[in-house]
């Protein structure tokens, strides 16, 4: 209540000084400034564009104080907002109409001691006098310059493991590992019907670690085009890819899984980031994306119980690649 | 003159619109004509013949590789029917995505075009072709939004979005669930339409389920307490907005002030 009387007072004063007749200056006394006609509609711009900032500063008061209005916050901002505009334009139609501005170019004035170049460039030159192996300390100067550069470039290194890239295929799946879900139960062939998506964890091992999620999907066997290689992997059609992207490690969560084969796009594995997508049917490979290669296939095996489990280590290295990391074999 | 160019402007516009009607497929829903004195059963029947036979096959055995052009040249090819119960009849016709004027067309969300007693009937006839799984009926009252966040945001949204605004998987358009019944969202996670993956009920089970849709139906209108939504389809639009509206007008706004020094 205090600070809007200090508004109602302020709003006062204001219009008291500005509306005040302005005193007669004598005709005699000299001026600086060239005198101007009085502007009387700029100055009512002004002093609207005022008041208006001034009631949009109340009715932002208002606002505050009227808790659980819908779009509270939209409306405190208009007003504040409309409240500042208000008053930036009020001093703009200020500055620009009603104070007198005129314009004045000045000339570089000339150097007062012309001589003084001169004579700073020879200081310069005499004070090497002194040096007796210039060479010597140019090529000091420049090893330590280049040694100081490649020490700042050494940090790049960490980018990847490019010369050691067998931690790339130490991986929780070994042989015989079980698949099982986000709630530690085992994932059994049964469950696993066409067109569902399970994301899976090695059973025991930490599920944080990047090579630990996969996805389980289940095509019909006779949709599968896997390598001459790979053709034990996907027992009944079964298939385990890693769910990190190759191309910049975000979580592969679509799964575009089709109806009706003959009239729809083919079953891929989508990751949300870049788009970049896999043939889950013939192996991961990259049919649209950025992704550089592959996504990472396990192997898979039905026990005797037709619990699902691991049948070996991924196709290849697990997680996001640059420049070649990870495209090397393991050392 | 003027008169003269407007009518020239409303004859080339009255002759595209023709055209494009003419381009279109046949639409539309083709009816017995004593439609009060049948059965729901014989109904859906003639029903199914009239608009569904040219691509799901007679008696919904499905078209998997076209002989010759069906009804209306239609190059049917779809999916067959038996055993998808009446749960997968119910959402394609209570969504408006069947019929569908091409096959090779990605069904979306269009006005239904049948009456609401000739949909059911067509839904009793699909169920009627052999046993499959009936309409769901969810609760989501008694759901957790919650829970419902946790599992949609893992099951749903890296395609649907986080507050299920929809977007694009390569090759397809992902729906928004903004129009979504409980009813159909429940139906949609159980079928998986088009080229949505399927949940079976160890993957969400039945009270999973509740939540998700109670979660769904809270984020129709999202709590957006810090500005205006804009879609709330992430920064983007945000982004749009800052810099083509705001940042094109402070710049008109310095230039309006400032004054270009001459000389």
């Amino acid at each position: 209540m205090r600070r809007f009387l200090n508004w109602v007072i302020g709003l006062a004063v204001l219009i008291g000084t500005l509306g005040r007749r302005r005193r007669r200056r004598e005709p005699e006394e000299e001026r600086i400034v060239p005198p101007g006609s009085a502007s009387p509609r700029a100055e009512a711009v002004v002093i609207l564009l005022l008041l208006t900032a001034a009631a949009c500063a109340i009715a932002f008061i208002v606002v505050y104080a009227m808790d659980g209005l819908t779009d509270q916050t939209q409306l405190l901002g208009l007003t504040l907002g409309l409240s500042l505009g208000s008053l930036a334009a009020a001093l703009i139609v200020f500055a620009r109409r009603l104070i007198v501005t005129e314009e004045i170019a000045e000339e570089y004035p000339e150097p007062a001691h012309p001589d003084d170049q001169d004579a700073l460039v020879e200081v310069v030159r005499e004070s090497g006098d002194r040096l007796t192996r210039k060479r010597l300390l140019g090529t000091a100067a420049g090893a330590a310059g280049g040694a100081l550069g490649l020490a700042l470039l050494t940090p790049v290194a960490s980018l990847g493991p490019a010369l050691e890239t067998g931690t790339f295929y130490r991986t929780p799946w070994v042989p015989g590992r079980r698949l099982v879900d986000d709630k530690g139960r085992p994932l059994s062939a049964d469950d696993i019907e066409i067109s569902d998506f399970y994301t899976a964890y090695p059973e025991g091992a930490d599920p944080d670690q990047v090579p630990a999620p996969v996805v389980v999907v289940r095509l019909a066997p006779s949709q599968l085009e896997l390598p001459p290689e790979r053709s034990r992997w996907a027992p009944e059609g079964i298939l385990a890819y890693s769910k990190i992207c190759t191309h910049a490690g975000c979580a592969i969560s679509l799964y575009r899984s089709p109806l009706f084969d003959p009239v729809q796009p083919g079953p891929a594995l989508v990751c949300p980031c870049h788009y970049s997508t896999f043939n889950p049917a013939s192996g991961g490979a990259v049919v649209f994306g950025p992704a550089g290669r592959p996504l990472p296939q396990l192997p898979l095996t039905i026990d005797p119980r037709r619990e699902l489990r691991a049948g070996g280590n991924f196709s290849g290295p697990v997680g996001p690649s640059w420049w070649g990391v990870r495209k090397g074999k393991p050392t | 003159m003027r008169t003269r160019h407007l009518l020239a402007l409303a004859i080339g516009f009255g002759l595209f619109a023709g055209g494009v009607a003419y381009a279109q497929p046949p639409s539309g829903i083709v009816r017995p004509t004593d439609e009060r004195g049948m059965s729901p059963l014989e109904l859906g029947a003639q029903l199914f013949a009239g608009n569904c036979a040219s691509c799901h096959g007679s008696d919904g055995a499905g078209v998997i590789s076209p002989a010759q052009a069906g009804a209306g040249d239609v190059q049917g090819r779809g999916p067959p029917l038996r055993g998808v119960g009446a749960q997968a009849a119910d959402f394609y016709l209570r969504t408006g995505y069947m019929p569908l004027d091409n096959a090779h067309e990605q069904p979306t969300r269009r006005r239904v075009q049948l009456t609401a007693p000739e949909r059911r009937a067509l839904v009793a006839y699909v169920a009627s072709l052999a046993p499959g799984p009936g309409i769901p009926r969810p609760h989501p009252e008694r759901g957790s939004v919650p829970e419902g966040m946790g599992l949609f945001t893992e099951h749903c949204a890296g395609c649907h979005q986080v507050v299920a605004r929809g977007g694009v998987v390569s090759g397809a358009r992902v729906p928004p669930l903004t129009k979504s019944s409980a009813v159909e969202i429940a139906e949609a996670v159980r079928i998986g339409p088009y080229v949505m993956p399927t949940f079976t009920k160890r993957a969400i089970s039945d009270d999973e389920l509740d939540s998700i849709i109670a979660y769904v139906q809270s984020v129709r209108r999202p709590p957006s307490a810090g500005g205006w939504g804009i879609g709330y389809v992430g920064p983007v639009p945000e982004g749009m907005v800052a810099w083509l509206i705001a940042g094109v007008a402070l710049v008109i706004a310095c230039a309006m002030i400032g004054t270009r020094l001459r000389g």
